[in-house]
């Protein structure tokens, strides 16, 4: 499953970085304490977080995940989405809270 | 797995405490540098969470420091040192869970209390020397396969 997939089932909203709704989705991760993200998500996992400020896409980044969806209703500040342009990291933004996003994004994964 | 490199490469980066909006761009760096040279990719994996980690805490509770690293063609040495508080208790700051990251620092996902162990789990050596109000030195190994 590519992260397009995810946009088009969830109707999320694409905030940065396009290009990488071709990436392809090894799982999904969900952790609102950066330390855990960095230890222990995968490669090319989404990582759903309420987190919005630019550390997420450090982590995003130097993990190589594939797309961050930012749960219930939060909008990433604008030097966030500044700071992903650059690193082509891809931050998609959704209404559903956690567990509803996650809910369905382990429907359609699993 | 052959090493792009002839000699030993080095390389210095500085880190400024408080400065959140630079977080991970030495270790960044270091990433692209590891993989420029050809090294495997689950030691820039290790070598990049390790890394990052020591980065942030340099950001959150230094004054500043420097982030060193040495390449070798049998591994990769990361000392990161630190002009700051330091740490009273290492051993308690090494359980997972121990923080004493502030509020706000919280808030934005930090102070978990899962950085050095997560240092220490992705290095193969791995020591702390902290000198309570002067600094902390983090120097960690991580060998190639
Ligand atoms: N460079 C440092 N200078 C001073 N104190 C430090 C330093 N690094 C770590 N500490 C102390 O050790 C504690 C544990 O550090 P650790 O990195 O494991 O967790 P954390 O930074 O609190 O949370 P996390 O890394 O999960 O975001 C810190 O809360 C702090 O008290
Ligand atoms: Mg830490």
């Amino acid at each position: 499953m590519k992260v397009k997939d995810l946009v088009d089932q969830l109707s999320l909203d694409v905030r940065s970085f396009k290009d990488g709704l071709g990436n392809d989705i090894t799982g999904a991760y969900v952790s609102d304490l950066l330390s855990d993200v960095m230890g222990n998500s995968k490669k090319g996992n989404v990582w759903l977080t309420l987190q919005t400020h630019l550390n997420i896409v450090a982590v995003a980044s130097m993990k190589d995940l594939s797309a961050i969806i930012i749960v219930g209703g939060r909008q990433a500040q604008e030097e966030t989405i500044k700071k992903a342009e650059q690193e082509k990291v891809t931050i998609l933004t959704t209404a559903l809270p956690s567990f509803e996003a996650s809910g369905r994004i382990y429907q359609l994964l699993k | 797995m052959a090493l792009n490199i002839t000699e030993n490469i080095d390389g210095i980066f500085q880190l400024i405490g408080g400065n959140f909006s630079t977080a991970g761009e030495a270790s960044t760096q270091l990433k692209h540098k590891l993989a420029e040279i050809g090294v495997d990719e689950e030691i820039i994996r290790r070598a990049t969470i390790a890394t990052f980690e020591a980065e942030m805490n340099v950001i959150i509770y230094a004054a500043a420091g420097w982030l060193h690293y040495y390449i070798t063609p049998g591994s990769i040495k990361i000392r990161i040192e630190d002009m700051g508080p330091g740490i009273e208790n290492i051993e308690l700051a090494m359980q997972e869970g121990y923080s004493t990251a502030p509020e706000w620092v919280r808030e934005m996902g930090w102070g978990a209390g899962m950085g050095l162990p997560n240092m220490k789990k992705n290095s193969d050596t791995f020591t702390v020397d902290s000198v309570v109000g002067e600094g902390t030195t983090v120097e960690m190994v991580i060998n190639f396969p």
